[in-house]
């Protein structure tokens, strides 16, 4: 297994070194950003703490840079750590009030849903600044060369694909860590049973806090590449409703459970909205997004835990072995 | 959405008629949640199917505006009951939070298919009603109707759930879903009953929007996450907290909007809204 | 009027009813007695059709209830008395009966059943426009009667009646019952609290973890070594 595993990593790091065209490499690395940042959002989606307003911390990423950079001339490398507080910040204001007095479930989704709307229309507000919703693109620094250390822009795909596959295996490492630094009877009694948490001593408002942190900022970091890497953001793309959603069943459709089922998530519904987007085309405006709205549905009604949640469930119960998924 | 005028009191009156269509949205969104206890993210989307049936039986068929609107509002009652028995029924078992997403896919989906078949060009339906002028203040009349009818249908709604044998079936089921069968009530029948309710509304808000608003397929997105943050400041299920939310949060608003730009007022309602979680955190009538 | 043949159920893997056969005739007044976790209450679900039996079947008046929705059984003029009385605790007090009275043939004679149940329980009619959530014990177990006798049953089926009220009001309740069988309603009580039961029917079952051990009439039950040792410590 762990053999197969390097083997899976280096086959995969090798692959652009194969020479495939700009497309294909493309995608790879939309895919892994996505996979990192619904992995993000998996630290605690899993525990039951499910936001649906993930795009706030997103959408702070993305702009605080952007901003810093083209208006301060802030090096992202520098906007990077202030984006990082800029969303601890928001972070704990949503997280701290929602744990100390237990807001939780459908209320819990609901506040943090408002939060990424609100986050989208400041962006919107702020229209002389960021230009509103037709978006913004970080100040070129590639007019001389192919690439700037500095400003964080690289003309070659093949650097961000790199940087994205390291920073993808760096989540998947959190998500790891996460997982061994509180104890399994920590985790679930997060997930399910706050009394029982409590009666063990534990301090689930701060372990929820914790936790809460690790996916902001992980989503944040997603925000920075994501706006690094497209040189163009707008608020839709990265706040609002429709991404905060987007990360959820994105991360649900591969299974939340497990490790690798947000980034089975991302590369599913990346390639089923490319895959109808090219088959489908522009001419009918909305078919493909209707055949994605209508699968999502179905996924929720028949998969609920997921392709890789669904087919590893299938496996153990063939192997009739009870063990404890691979996490 | 412009909400702007001269004057602060202007402001403020607009505050309170916008109140009363966002107490409506509210209201039916609470309704569900009391009995099913699902919420409808997807609310807001299936107000835009209203507005958009509207426009074409008025605009495109040129049936009278009255039938239009009683149209609109079957229509949207129909596909709440749709929504229920197709895709609340068959999650009503599973985790609390996949009911919630899948009503979240409902709302791509409907966006889309409002792509598809309308177009992303915005609509309206070209009743334009008089402002009305009291003392130098213009109120516009559409929203004054909207308020009126606001208040109007959940008036009625309240009546219907005191008087009625069904009104009071769909308080019971909310209160002990367990025995309502004993009562020879099934709780299936009243589940998509109450659905078509909270669909019909929908329909009813559509039908005051959209003489105030163009129509788009995103439309949805100015009222949805308002409406969320309503009802959860009012306690998701208590409506008469979402009643009192709803004008707090439009005077946030109106008056927010009246100062700074429109989506300020917005940011400033959601800083309320955030404060108020540290003070009242079950609602603003919350008691546990 | 009812009859029960070779009925099985449980929930899941637990079977909670082997076998169990009982009739309730016209006018009679019958108990099921037997300690906690007979599977007193799970026979009621059973009746009730809250719980699908495994085997066996029920039938009211000859007419099995095997295809009959749970609830249409009221229909059928079954009414049960839920155990823990279940009242809707925001309802007001007439609402509860308004509810026992949803049946579309129970709505035309509402006006009419209300006065006897406030007849029957004048205590009601003071508080009827109270929440029932704050009733005490003893007035919530009237209610509940009510709200049952409300669809004019034929058969009325209680739970439990006595559960976690005080002795006194254990007296007045079953006192009412007795006053509900005299006028002439079918009752199927289940009981644990067995001397105090046995006093009230006329005849009764004794169930056993899940199966009929014995019956008979009340006073012969009641007089009866096997009862006296086992549930009257005496």
């Amino acid at each position: 297994m762990n053999k197969a595993r390097w083997i899976g990593l280096a086959l995969l790091a090798a692959a652009p070194l194969a020479g495939m065209g700009d497309y294909p490499l493309h995608l790879i690395i939309l895919c892994l950003l996505w996979a990192f940042v619904y992995t993000g959002w998996a630290v605690m989606g899993r525990l039951g703490m499910v936001s649906l307003g993930h795009g706030a911390f997103l959408g702070v990423g993305a702009y605080v840079v952007v901003m810093g950079w083209n208006h301060f001339h802030i090096s992202p490398w520098l906007g990077l750590p202030l984006a990082l507080a800029a969303t601890a910040a928001l972070a704990f204001l949503i997280g701290y009030p929602c744990f100390r007095f237990k807001i939780v479930g459908h209320y819990f989704a609901l506040v943090t849903l408002a939060l990424s709307e609100v986050v989208r229309l400041i962006i919107i507000a702020l229209r002389d600044y960021t230009g509103g919703s037709l978006g913004v693109t970080p100040k070129t620094a590639l007019a001389k060369a192919s690439w700037s250390l500095s400003a964080m822009q690289f003309s070659s795909k093949l650097v961000w694909f790199y940087v994205i596959l390291m920073v993808w295996l760096a989540g998947l490492w959190i998500w790891t860590r996460v997982d061994r630094s509180m104890s399994r009877l920590a985790l679930e009694a997060i997930s399910q049973e706050e009394d029982a948490a409590a009666s063990i001593g534990m301090s689930v408002t701060r372990l929820k806090l914790g936790v809460t942190m690790v996916s902001a900022l992980m989503t944040c970091v997603g925000g920075v590449l994501y706006a690094q890497y497209q040189l163009y953001v707008n608020p839709e793309s990265v706040s609002g409703i429709g991404i905060s959603l987007q990360m959820v069943f994105g991360a649900i459709a591969g299974g939340m459970f497990v490790r690798l089922g947000p980034t089975v998530g991302a590369v599913f519904t990346l390639l089923l909205a490319e895959g109808l987007r090219l088959t489908i085309g522009h001419d009918i405006h909305g078919l493909d997004a209707t055949i994605y709205g209508l699968m999502l549905v179905l996924f929720i009604i028949f998969m609920p835990k997921g392709i890789l949640g669904a087919a590893i469930e299938a496996y153990e119960k063939r192997r009739r072995a009870p063990r404890v998924a691979p996490a | 959405m412009q909400i702007f005028d001269s004057f602060l009191l202007e402001a403020v009156i607009n505050g309170i008629l916008l109140g009363g269509i966002l107490a409506l949205l509210a209201l039916g969104l609470n309704l569900i949640f009391g009995v099913i206890d699902v919420v409808w993210i997807c609310y807001a989307e299936l107000i835009m199917i209203g507005m958009y049936s509207v426009y074409y039986a008025h605009n495109v068929y040129h049936w009278p505006l009255a039938l239009a609107f009683l149209a609109c509002v079957l229509l949207v009652a129909a596909l709440g009951a749709l929504l229920h028995v197709l895709v609340i029924r068959p999650v009503l078992g599973a985790e609390p939070i996949n009911q919630l997403l899948v009503t979240g896919g409902v709302l791509f989906f409907l966006q889309a298919v409002a792509t598809l078949a309308f177009g992303v060009e915005f609509k309206n339906v070209g009743v334009s009603l008089p402002a009305l002028q009291i003392a130098g203040m213009y109120i516009s009349f559409a929203r004054l109707i909207a308020f009126g009818v606001a208040l109007g249908g959940m008036v009625a709604l309240y009546l219907f759930l005191k008087r009625t044998y069904i009104g009071t079936a769909i308080r019971a089921i909310s209160q002990d879903r367990g025995i309502m069968p004993l009562m020879g009530v099934s709780p299936n029948r009243i589940f998509v009953l109450t659905s078509a309710i909270g669909g019909a509304l929908a329909g009813l808000a559509a039908c005051l929007l959209v003489l105030q608003y163009d129509i788009h397929p995103a439309i949805g997105l100015s009222f949805g996450p308002i409406t969320f943050m309503v009802c959860v400041l009012g306690g998701l299920g208590n409506m008469v907290g979402g009643f009192i939310a709803a004008f707090i949060f439009a005077q946030f608003i109106s008056v927010g909007g009246y100062f700074l730009a429109l989506e300020w007022g917005y940011v400033l309602a959601f800083l309320f809204f955030i404060g108020m979680m540290f003070w009242r955190p079950q609602g603003i009538l919350g008691g546990k | 009027m009812l009859r029960l043949e070779n009925v099985s159920a449980g929930y899941g893997s637990f079977q909670a009813l082997f076998d169990v056969s009982l009739e309730v005739n016209g006018g009679e007044s019958v108990a099921v007695i037997g300690p906690n976790g007979a599977g007193k209450t799970t026979l009621l679900r059973v009746i009730s059709k809250l719980l699908p039996a495994s085997a066996g079947t029920v039938s009211m008046e000859g007419w099995p209830l095997n295809d009959v929705p749970a609830h249409q059984v009221i229909a059928r003029g079954i009414a049960q008395v839920p155990e823990n009385r279940r009242l809707f605790p925001k309802l007001t007090v007439e609402e509860n009966l308004k509810m026992g009275g949803f049946l579309a043939a129970a709505r035309a004679r509402y006006a009419e059943r209300l006065e006897f149940v406030y007849s029957l329980f004048p205590r009601m009619k003071e508080r009827r426009a109270q929440a029932a959530g704050t009733l005490s014990g003893g007035e919530q177990q009237m209610c509940a009667i009510g709200r049952a006798l409300m669809s004019g049953p034929k058969l009325l089926l209680l739970d439990e009646p006595s559960a976690g009220l005080a002795p006194v009001v254990v007296q007045a309740i079953f006192g009412l019952i007795r006053r509900i069988c005299a006028e002439g309603y079918t009752v199927l009580i289940v009981e644990q609290n067995i001397r105090q039961v046995l006093k009230v029917v006329d005849r009764a079952y004794l169930l056993e973890t899940g199966r009929i051990k014995t019956s008979g009439a009340a006073a012969t039950l009641l007089a009866s070594d096997e009862i006296r040792k086992a549930y009257l410590g005496l």
